[in-house]
């Protein structure tokens, strides 16, 4: 079998794979809002039974044998969850060797048109969540960058998917390594700071709800088991601010490459035009956390617009306009 | 304009809401100045900056393609003069492009002046002295320790040094901060910035980039005549330019002939040239490709597209040669096929000119007639369609070498037809009425030659490498203050307290702070109140 075809075969494995982790992950959420609910009746249960009425014979019947069903499902939705990392590792694992025989298959770094990119910048998400993981311990991250890792994957199968094949010349330079590695690298870190931004944007409407004793949104069952939203934002500004320099390497080494391949080092082309709008949204987004009225919330939200414009630069850019950086292979 | 609203003199009355204070010029003045260096107008401005850069992305740039601008206005006949009064078409050369960002620019050195003073004061500072009650801190921890005070006191300050603290001791307290780089870094990363605006502006100013068309056999002198395109900095002087010459021995571009679905991708390009550096030196050989510019003179020779030139002899009414040599044409597709023009103003009876497109892997298409399928030269064809009339090259306006000006020219026909014709390497067109006839010769190829000097790129690259590093110290490193306080024990022993804190939440500060305690010895009893705890899970 050809390292081409054995790195497609790895990528379908891959693919199925994420797929058990996020039936896993969403396993997990399920029997965790299963406890929920039985906690829920089962204070209804004794808040009426203290009241002195006769409803105890209308409480669930587990309601009778104590705390036992609560912890059952507790259990059980988190071994789901160690589950789901465990296959999710699996899956990296033959994400990872997709990868490494599609590098072998076209005898060069397995990251030069977009299907390569797409699946580059997924593996490095991926491996930033099992960091945060390790680091930070957040498991629950698992079934956002799963899904996000999905869907990257499936749109790179599907629409991106180019041969395995030599580079451009355009592209044929020691640059290509450094600069786009760096750019997926960013990626991955983007990815992942963002998800963790909209939880903080969850978690922090619940807690403002509850301070305000507002009425609970439908969405806030799963933020109450999200962790706090000084703790979620602590964890976002660390990517972002691990992001930031790569990402800012990545646009300096691009314009290092740009003034050696084609002798000006900034020509305005649509990639660059949109990578610099990304590094300025998210300067704005570390100026807005020292800014009076700007904090928390509204940072957050300058975060994941400086996301969509990092998005935008990389599907929008590379399909809609014909700039420099037209290599996606399609 | 404050002095008419001088309410603030009047005779104090009782108002609701209190009136703006008059300014006068200089408290106007004053105000505007803080309001841009404050840290919203910075934000705003930070926005502002990267909306603006992205029309420039939507609408063709005439710096960067003036063609695809001049397309864009012929199709869009109705906006695109009041784009063009916008400057949508030359956005980053826009008055109020240059507006945001010198804005910016003023916005940020308002700013981290000021900042770098207090910073430089603070660095000289001494260290914070303790606070009263250590056990108020968001980390505290209270041992007895079984030497005495000076000996704790000497253990720590020497484990603060070795983890480069800066400390002051007192008799019974020491204070040890650290983390003033990550100020320092946000400063320097705010200065780098202003150096790369130096290195771009320097490089735009004294450096210079031009393009020119060189046809395989021919030669390019470095002197200003020889450029299609020059676009030297205000500062430059073209007399200046280095008089090298570049001659293009042979070109050869490598396209994929298998793969389906890549088939006609670019796989390898190569430019054998001869140059020379000055007029007086010996010849030398090399190759360029894209990836692999050569340097001459201080300037940057770069291969930048290439193209076919077919060959043609015209002969004109009486049999003379009035026309020999290469035309480039110009890529019109993927699959190279190729448009441009010859024009033939020395023959006789009339002068001649013919549209032309070069195939070179020609083939008949069904509905496109005659195009090109493959961009290597595999069955390379030219079709041309003959015209007579007057060029309008004798008026002295300037024309382009790739359009016919078709306003005093009538279409060569015979017999009511247009004379037009696919022709293969050898093959004659004959024209009707005695005007005479075109023969196609075979092709050679051409390069699009950049060459550029830009002496502002050593200034960019350091101001590039500070940013990166100074941005990294900026966000990586942490600030945060310790204190220790002796006091003796009732027995014999001496109690410590230490405490700490960060200036950012959720660092390893009660990890430091139990190292810190373990070094001292025995840990007592220990009280923390933790409020930086670990992220829950």
């Amino acid at each position: 079998m050809s390292f081409a075809a054995l790195s497609n075969l790895f990528m379908e494995a891959a693919l199925v794979t994420y797929a058990g982790a996020l039936l896993a992950y969403l396993a997990e959420i399920l029997f965790a809002s299963r406890q929920d609910r039985d906690r829920a009746a089962e204070l209804v249960g004794a808040g009426a039974a203290g009241r002195g009425t006769s409803t105890l014979v209308e409480a669930p019947a587990h309601a009778l044998d104590g705390h036992r069903a609560p912890t059952r499902w507790v259990d059980l939705a988190n071994r789901l969850g160690r589950i789901g990392l465990t296959v999710t590792v699996l899956a990296f694992s033959f994400h990872l060797a997709s990868v490494v025989t599609r590098g072998l298959a076209a005898g060069r770094v397995p990251w030069g048109n977009m299907y390569e990119f797409s699946t580059m910048g997924a593996l490095a998400a991926v491996a930033v969540f099992l960091v945060v993981v390790r680091v930070y311990g957040l498991r629950w991250l698992g079934v956002w960058v799963d899904a996000a890792v999905l869907v990257t994957l499936g749109i790179a199968v599907t629409v991106l998917y180019a041969e395995a094949a030599p580079l451009l010349p355009a592209l044929r330079s020691t640059w290509l390594v450094i600069h786009v590695f760096a750019a997926i690298t960013g990626s991955g870190l983007l990815t992942v700071a963002t998800i963790v931004t909209v939880m903080y944007l969850a978690a922090h409407g619940r807690e403002s709800r509850l301070a305000a004793g507002a009425a609970p949104k439908r969405l806030d069952a799963y933020a109450a088991r999200l962790p706090t939203s000084t703790a979620l934002d602590k964890v976002s500004f660390r990517l972002y601010a691990v992001a930031f320099p790569v990402w800012t390497f990545a646009v300096v080494a691009g314009a290092i490459w740009a003034q050696y391949a084609w002798g000006r080092y900034w020509g305005w082309d649509p990639k660059e035009t949109w990578s610099l709008v990304t590094w300025l949204i998210f300067a704005g987004y570390f100026h807005a956390r020292s800014t009076a009225g700007w904090k928390g919330r509204a940072a957050a939200v300058v975060a994941i617009i400086g996301y969509l414009s990092f998005l935008f630069n990389y599907f929008g850019v590379n399909l809609l306009f014909n700039g420099l950086h037209a290599y996606s292979g399609l | 304009m404050g002095s008419d609203v001088a309410t603030s003199t009047a005779a104090p009355t009782i108002t609701h809401t209190p009136p703006p204070p008059a300014m006068g010029p200089l408290q106007l003045a004053r105000w505007a100045w803080r309001q841009l260096t404050s840290m919203r107008v910075a934000l705003i401005l930070l926005f502002l900056l990267a909306v603006a850069a992205v029309p420039g992305s939507v609408f063709p740039q005439r710096r960067v393609d003036p063609l695809a601008v001049a397309d864009f206005v012929e199709a869009n006949p109705g906006t695109a003069p009041w784009l063009d009064r916008l400057s949508m078409f030359d956005v980053y050369g826009s008055p109020w492009f240059g507006a945001v960002y010198v804005l910016l620019f003023i916005s940020l050195v308002g700013c981290v002046v000021p900042r770098s003073r207090h910073h430089l004061q603070a660095i000289r500072a001494r260290p914070p002295a303790a606070p009263r009650r250590l056990e108020r801190l968001p980390e505290h921890r209270r041992v007895t320790s079984d030497r005495d005070a000076q000996g704790v006191l000497d253990v720590a300050e020497a484990a603060l040094r070795a983890k480069r603290y800066r400390v002051d001791r007192t008799a019974d307290t020491l204070a040890a901060e650290r983390g003033h780089l990550r100020e320092t870094g946000n400063l320097v990363f705010h200065f780098s910035l202003l150096l790369i605006l130096v290195g771009a502006a320097l490089g735009g100013l004294v450096g210079y980039r031009g393009t020119a068309v060189v046809v395989e056999g021919e030669t390019f002198a470095n002197t200003v005549t020889q450029y299609d395109d020059l676009s030297p900095g205000r500062l430059y002087d073209p007399a200046d330019l280095p008089p090298f010459s570049v001659a293009l021995d042979d070109f050869e571009a490598v396209f994929e002939e298998e793969r389906g679905s890549q088939r006609g991708i670019a796989r390898d390009f190569t430019a054998v040239v001869t140059y020379r550096e000055s007029p007086d030196d010996d010849e030398r050989t090399t190759t360029i490709k894209v990836n692999e510019p050569l340097q001459l003179g201080g300037a940057k020779l770069h291969l930048l597209g290439h193209g076919y030139a077919p060959i043609f002899t015209v002969e004109d009414g009486d049999g003379d040669i009035v026309f020999q040599g290469p035309v480039p044409f110009l890529p019109q597709d993927k699959n190279f096929t190729s448009a441009g023009v010859v024009k033939v103003p020395d023959a006789v009876p009339e002068q001649l000119g013919f549209q032309g497109f070069f195939l070179p892997t020609a083939i008949i298409d069904t509905e496109l007639g005659p195009t090109s399928a493959f961009p290597g030269a595999l069955n390379p064809a030219v079709v041309l369609l003959a015209w007579r009339g007057d060029l309008g090259i004798d008026a002295g306006i300037p024309q382009s070498v790739y359009q016919l000006d078709l306003d005093n020219m009538d279409k060569v026909t015979d017999d009511g037809q247009p004379v037009s014709q696919i022709l293969g390497a050898g093959d004659i067109l004959e024209l009707p009425d005695g005007l005479g006839r075109i023969t196609y010769d075979g092709y050679v190829t051409w390069i699009n030659l950049q060459v550029s000097d830009n002496p502002g790129l050593p200034v960019l690259l350091t101001g590039s490498v500070l940013a990166m590093v100074s941005v990294s110290l900026s966000l990586f490193v942490r600030r945060r203050r310790l204190w220790f306080r002796v006091a003796a024990d009732a027995g014999a022993g001496t109690v410590v307290d230490v405490a700490g804190l960060d200036r950012a939440h959720g660092g390893d500060l009660a990890d430091e702070l139990d190292a810190l305690v373990r070094r001292l010895g025995e840990v007592g009893s220990a009280t923390s109140t933790m409020e930086g705890s670990p992220v829950p899970r």
